[in-house]
């Protein structure tokens, strides 16, 4: 009796207990729709007060409002080239640091090292991985800068202790770890089979990773490479303390440059009133930057589904 | 295809073999170079921090100077004068100019520290007692570093220093201010122990959250959900989230829950909140796959004895998939640890001394701590962000230490 009962149907108990799995779902969908909602809100507040063209091609970024209204020269500019500038160079930096670093250290992990080195880099690489960012943060800004900037009056160059090189190189420290992990995973799914046979044809070590593995790899390897530059431009906390505040439109990496996130913080940190053009850009900037980094990740999975295909 | 096999050929070929190599481990030992520089580099700066110069003084609690009637009679006590004449009795002469300067090496908070612990214990009135005072930051980076550190410092108050040292009231003692107190404005006032409270808290707050909803949330998509465009959809939703970078829910945090909801800024309610709609998709990834691996016969036995499915689930799925589950929790937690962007813009990097008692009062947490005092530009400042940079890391290592040891002394092979 006891048994037809339940298999005829779920309990009162049982249907709560699923609908308030559905409930955390909703959770995770309503996060991805708070997300965009409040930026898009946000954001056309801010367009109705400075025009989309000039927010995305103006040449001046100076956000710093009027105190008073009879106040010369503080009407503020919300070009935003200066800042999309900055966060491209310090990209660059870290990724030229970072992506040929940590593929390195992930072939020679996964094909030459030993197993008593494995034993002692895997560890290594993933403590790497948990430093909190505000760490890497404080290490620009206490070891890093300094040391460039020193090496820097030796040499006659003239470094600023806020260097988007210092902070580019801190940044791609960071990310080696996850280049390694990522392409590792993207190694080791190259099938055996064609190690093998590049090997049995009389390749060497070397030209068996470089001519069939690393080709076969490549789809997974360039999203890896796609992942990191979305973290590297999401990436704020290094950016923050190692970058400057002023949006200079230099291709000189050893010259203060400023990031979309960096203005984001400074633009929101302090409390502020909630309508004016200045808080309201910085939700602008978030915008640009949840949509950059949203369609890097969907490339990126794409490119790995694709490659899995293939293989599987 | 032979000129492969020329002498000449197989040895450039073999070189560049071996150059490859090398290649391959300079950047593993970069990799290793780095984070030791890194380590080293933080604890050098840090460890100092673990002493603080501190003066030991006889006060006279003299019922003249206070009175121990009320709770408010004590507040009003002449304070100043009781620890002016207590530093006048180790001062080596009774020169005015030697009188200031005895008064510039102790902290300015000292009095209102004498006051309290009168308050706590009135029974103290009428006394002498020997009182632990911390020395000024300047005296403090003099013991620690010499004069270099300390260049404010006048020669007549080096002296002094000096014979105070010399007579052992004045040395370096292990710093107990810094891991019972909150922020000072003062260096040598200054401790961490509000911000770790106040990451406790925000800690607690994100795993109420999170991990019921991104349990619920993995078994429902892993074990109920009929495969379709909707369950697509959500496990696009998820992956996408957990992309997204983490400003973006400071973002969302001070528009959604500051703006709308009105929750109260920089508590660890609020933080708690925003690292909870963080940390949720690696709970549910991680539940995911945990759920995963268990093997469909679990499943089988369960529902061949008659179980409905929910009880298939929860009374054996979740229970074989625990330290799987745990384990990205805990990764997942310890990530919200060390996370700082979002909380910035929900401002929790206001100046906060007292120590936070609820999640509804006003606090830092361990990173935004350690962003704060990094910008701060006196050395003594440096000293407290490494050392609370060392704090976190140790929290740090056995949050990720705990999730390994689960793994592979929990995890069963199926």
């Amino acid at each position: 009796m006891f048994v037809t009962r339940r298999r005829r149907g779920k309990s009162v108990t049982d249907r709560i207990i699923i609908a308030l799995m559905v409930m955390a779902c909703l959770v995770a969908v309503l996060t991805t729709l708070g997300i965009v909602l409040s930026l898009i809100f946000n954001a056309i507040r801010f367009f109705e007060i400075i025009p989309l063209g000039d927010f995305l091609f103006g040449l001046q970024w100076s956000p710093q409002l009027a105190m008073r209204p009879d106040q010369a020269g503080s009407s503020g500019a919300f070009g935003a080239i200066p800042i999309f500038w900055g966060t491209f160079m310090i990209t660059v930096i870290a990724i030229a640091l970072a992506v040929p670093t940590g593929l390195m250290a992930a072939i020679y992990m996964s094909e030459y090292a030993s197993q008593r080195l494995r034993a002692v880099a895997k560890p290594m690489l993933e403590l790497l991985a948990g430093v909190p960012t505000v760490v890497y943060g404080f290490f620009a800004v206490a070891t890093v800068a300094p040391f460039l900037s020193q090496t820097g009056l030796k040499l006659g160059l003239p470094i600023s202790t806020e260097s988007a090189l210092s902070a580019g190189l801190v940044m791609g420290i960071m990310i080696i770890p996850f280049v390694s992990s990522l392409s590792d995973d993207v190694i080791k799914a190259v099938p055996q089979r064609l190690r093998d046979g590049a090997l049995g044809l009389g390749a060497t070590k070397f030209e068996m990773i470089w001519q069939v593995v690393l080709p076969a790899a490549l789809p997974g390897l360039v999203s890896a490479v796609l992942l990191a530059i979305s973290r590297a431009i999401g990436e704020t906390m290094i950016v923050v303390m190692a970058a400057g505040m002023a949006a200079n439109l230099t291709a000189n990496p050893l010259a203060s440059l400023t990031t979309v996130t960096v203005q984001i913080v400074s633009l929101l940190v302090g409390d502020q009133e909630f309508d004016s053009p200045k808080t309201l850009a910085a939700f602008a900037l978030g915008l640009t930057l949840f949509v950059i980094t949203l369609c890097l990740n969907i490339i990126a999975v794409k490119i790995v589904r694709r490659y899995r295909e293939k293989y599987d | 295809m032979t000129d492969l096999l020329q002498p000449a050929r197989i040895k450039r070929r073999h070189r560049a073999e071996r150059r490859f190599r090398r290649f391959g481990l300079a950047a593993i030992l970069l990799a290793a170079t780095v984070l030791c520089i890194l380590l080293v580099s933080i604890i050098s700066k840090g460890y100092p921090v673990l002493q603080q110069a501190k003066l030991q003084i006889q006060v006279h609690l003299d019922p003249a100077l206070i009175s121990g009637a009320s709770a408010e009679s004590i507040r009003r006590g002449n304070y100043r004068k009781i620890i002016s004449d207590a530093l006048a009795t180790i001062a080596p002469d009774r020169n005015p100019a030697t009188r200031r300067a005895m008064r510039a090496l102790i902290n300015p908070f000292a009095e209102l520290t004498l006051m309290e612990d009168v308050l706590r214990n009135p029974l103290m009135i009428g006394e002498k007692r020997m009182v632990t005072i911390n020395a000024a930051d300047d005296i403090d980076q003099y013991l620690k570093y010499g004069s270099k550190a300390a260049p404010r410092l006048s020669a007549m108050q080096i002296r002094l220093i000096e014979s105070l040292q010399q007579r052992g009231v004045l040395r370096l003692q292990f710093n107990d201010t810094f891991f019972t107190s909150g922020d000072s404005r003062e260096p040598e006032m200054a401790g961490l122990y509000g911000a770790l409270k106040g990451s406790m808290l925000t800690l607690l707050i994100t795993f109420v959250l999170s991990f019921p909803v991104g349990v619920m949330a993995a078994v429902y998509l892993q074990e109920f959900a009929r495969n379709g465009r909707w369950k697509d959809w959500i496990e696009v939703n998820i992956s996408n989230l957990a992309a997204v970078p983490s400003i973006v829910f400071g973002l969302l945090g001070l528009s959604l829950f500051v703006k709308f909801f009105d929750v109260p800024r920089s508590t660890p309610l609020l933080g708690g909140m925003v690292l909870a709609l963080m940390t949720m998709p690696t709970i549910i990834i991680a539940t995911r796959s945990a759920l995963q691996s268990i093997p469909d016969s679990i499943r089988q036995a369960a529902q061949g004895l008659g179980a409905s499915p929910i009880q298939v689930v929860f009374h054996h799925i979740i229970p074989c998939a625990l330290p799987g589950i745990l384990t990205g929790t805990i990764i997942g937690m310890s990530r919200a640890l060390g996370e700082t962007a979002p909380l910035l813009l929900i401002g929790m990097v206001a100046f906060i001394a007292q120590i936070p008692d609820s999640v509804l009062s006003a606090s830092s947490v361990l990173p935004v701590q350690i962003y704060i005092w990094s910008n701060d530009p006196e050395h003594a400042f440096m000293e407290k962000t490494a050392a609370t940079i060392m704090v976190l890391m140790v929290f740090l290592m056995v949050m990720n230490a705990l999730a390994i040891y689960l793994r592979s002394k929990l995890e069963k092979q199926w």
